[in-house]
């Protein structure tokens, strides 16, 4: 049977759980929202993981894992763009600047993260291909999946509880007008920010998800946090969806110039009084 | 309900978290991390890494927020989303940091390409003895006679409110003068 399908029917975890017991080897594709996964598999174990344009050659993952100084990372890029993965691993190892141990564990920490990502997709096809196998040139991997899949159904459960919690995407926020006081304690991370700067009643929950390119379970996650912290509260979107230059607007939805003017002049008397 | 916004940006260190808590009525939310280049590290412990909010309630239906951006680098993929609908920005530079003008000076033209919307330029820590002149630093900038350079002391409400009150005035002379 051919293993193809929606990922609302059939999960990510679902299927690694199958790939797992199956000892699939193959390629996992997975066509989401924005852009294309592909999971490679041998005898069930994680292999390789590519997603969208994002580059996951072996110089730039030693890099991001700090496990080469930008200027060695500049001068394999510059000089050794020709060398594929499989010769520069040789090269590094027999230099003895790392270890065999060192760069599969650099890549299994970025594959593993891959997958991870892909948890958060909730809308997109799949299809396994069992004759797809990375390129001759990479360096794969050999990771069992249990510890991925346990990962993977926790965060399935969190997804289902934010659904109860957030049912529907097309409501919008507001702030709420008396932010608790341990505002001043609330954290919050680059993303929240995110989500933060589009909050106004016109923008449903839905579009400040995109505009903020996030996936539903993050947004999600994020709105809950930021309602949990009472900054925000869910109300009804105001109006028609708003494009572009609604949006814009929205923060100044002022009509006219004298209604404008009132506006600056309100602000005006209260800056003063400060 | 309705509620503007305005930015506070400017270079890393310049003042911009201060700013907005001089006058903002709710502590300021500010996500500061400790800093991990050495550079920076000599400046000062703690960064902005997201962004300040603050908040300035004028009347039951207006609400005016400050959004301060982080000052690093890395985090300037941030200010073209806070830039959206704001009613004009804020331009702090450090006048004992002179090292900093040209990144301030290439803030601005960044903010200015984002939306047409009026904006000054802050002259912070006028206090500090070693401050620039601001007319010196008007030069320095390369900021045209119109532009508004104005001392500021982050931690003293009367100059922050001076800074808040010209950038109004700026913005309500321009829609005088696209009334004509
Ligand atoms: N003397 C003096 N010190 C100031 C003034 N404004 C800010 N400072 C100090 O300058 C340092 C930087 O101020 P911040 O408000 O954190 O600057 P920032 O622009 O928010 O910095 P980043 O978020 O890291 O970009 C702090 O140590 C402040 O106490 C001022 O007007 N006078
Ligand atoms: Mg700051």
């Amino acid at each position: 049977m051919a293993l193809r399908g929606n990922l609302r029917d059939f999960t990510v975890t679902q299927l690694l759980n199958l790939i797992n017991l199956a000892h699939k080897t193959g390629t996992l594709v997975i066509e989401g929202p924005s852009e294309v996964a592909r999971v490679a598999f041998r005898d069930g174990k994680l292999a390789y993981a590519q997603v969208g344009q994002e580059d996951n050659r072996l110089a730039t993952v030693l890099h991001r894992s700090n496990r080469l100084t930008a200027g060695q990372y500049n001068a394999i890029i510059q000089r050794a763009a020709h060398v594929t993965d499989k010769e520069l691993g040789l090269l590094l190892i027999n230099a003895g600047y790392l270890s065999q141990g060192d760069i599969l564990t650099a890549l299994q920490a970025y594959f593993t993260d891959v997958v991870r990502r892909l948890f958060t997709w909730v809308e997109g096809f799949f299809r396994f291909e069992n004759e797809m196998m990375p390129p001759e040139d990479r360096i794969n991997v050999r990771l069992d999946l249990e510890n991925l899949i346990i990962e993977g159904a926790r965060q399935l459960r969190e997804w289902e509880q934010l659904q109860d919690e957030i049912p529907s995407l097309d409501m919008a926020l507001k702030f709420t007008e008396r932010p608790d006081t341990n505002i001043q304690k609330m954290n919050l991370s680059v993303e929240e920010w995110r989500v933060v700067s589009f909050i106004n009643p016109k923008n449903t929950i839905r579009q400040i998800g995109a505009a903020a390119k996030m996936g539903d379970l993050e947004i999600r996650r994020i709105v809950y946090g930021l309602l949990q912290a009472g900054l925000v509260e869910v109300v009804r979107p105001e109006g028609a969806p708003p494009t572009a230059q609604e949006r814009t607007r929205a923060a100044a939805p002022v009509q006219d110039k004298e209604e404008q003017k009132s506006l600056v002049n309100r602000l005006i008397t209260r800056i003063r009084s400060i | 309900m309705q509620t503007v916004k305005m930015v506070v940006t400017g270079p890393f260190s310049s003042g911009k978290t201060e700013f907005i808590r001089s006058v903002s009525e709710i502590d300021v939310v500010a996500t500061e991390r400790k800093i991990s280049s050495d550079a920076e590290k000599t400046v000062k412990q703690a960064t902005t890494v997201a962004m300040d909010f603050g908040r300035i309630t004028v009347d039951e239906d207006l609400v005016l927020y400050l959004f301060g951006t982080p000052g690093q680098k890395r985090f300037d993929f941030m200010w073209e989303i806070l830039s959206e609908g704001m009613l004009g920005f804020i331009v702090m530079v450090d006048s004992t940091r002179p090292e900093t003008f040209r990144e301030a000076r290439s803030i601005l033209e960044t903010f200015r390409a984002y939306a047409p919307t009026p904006y000054v330029v802050s002259a912070n820590k006028q206090d500090a003895p070693d401050a620039w002149d601001v007319e010196d630093m008007r030069h320095a900038l390369r900021l045209d006679a119109k532009v508004k350079l104005l001392p500021c002391v982050a931690t003293d409400k009367t100059t922050v409110k001076n800074v808040l009150l010209e950038l109004l005035y700026s913005i309500l002379a321009e829609m005088d003068g696209g009334a004509k």
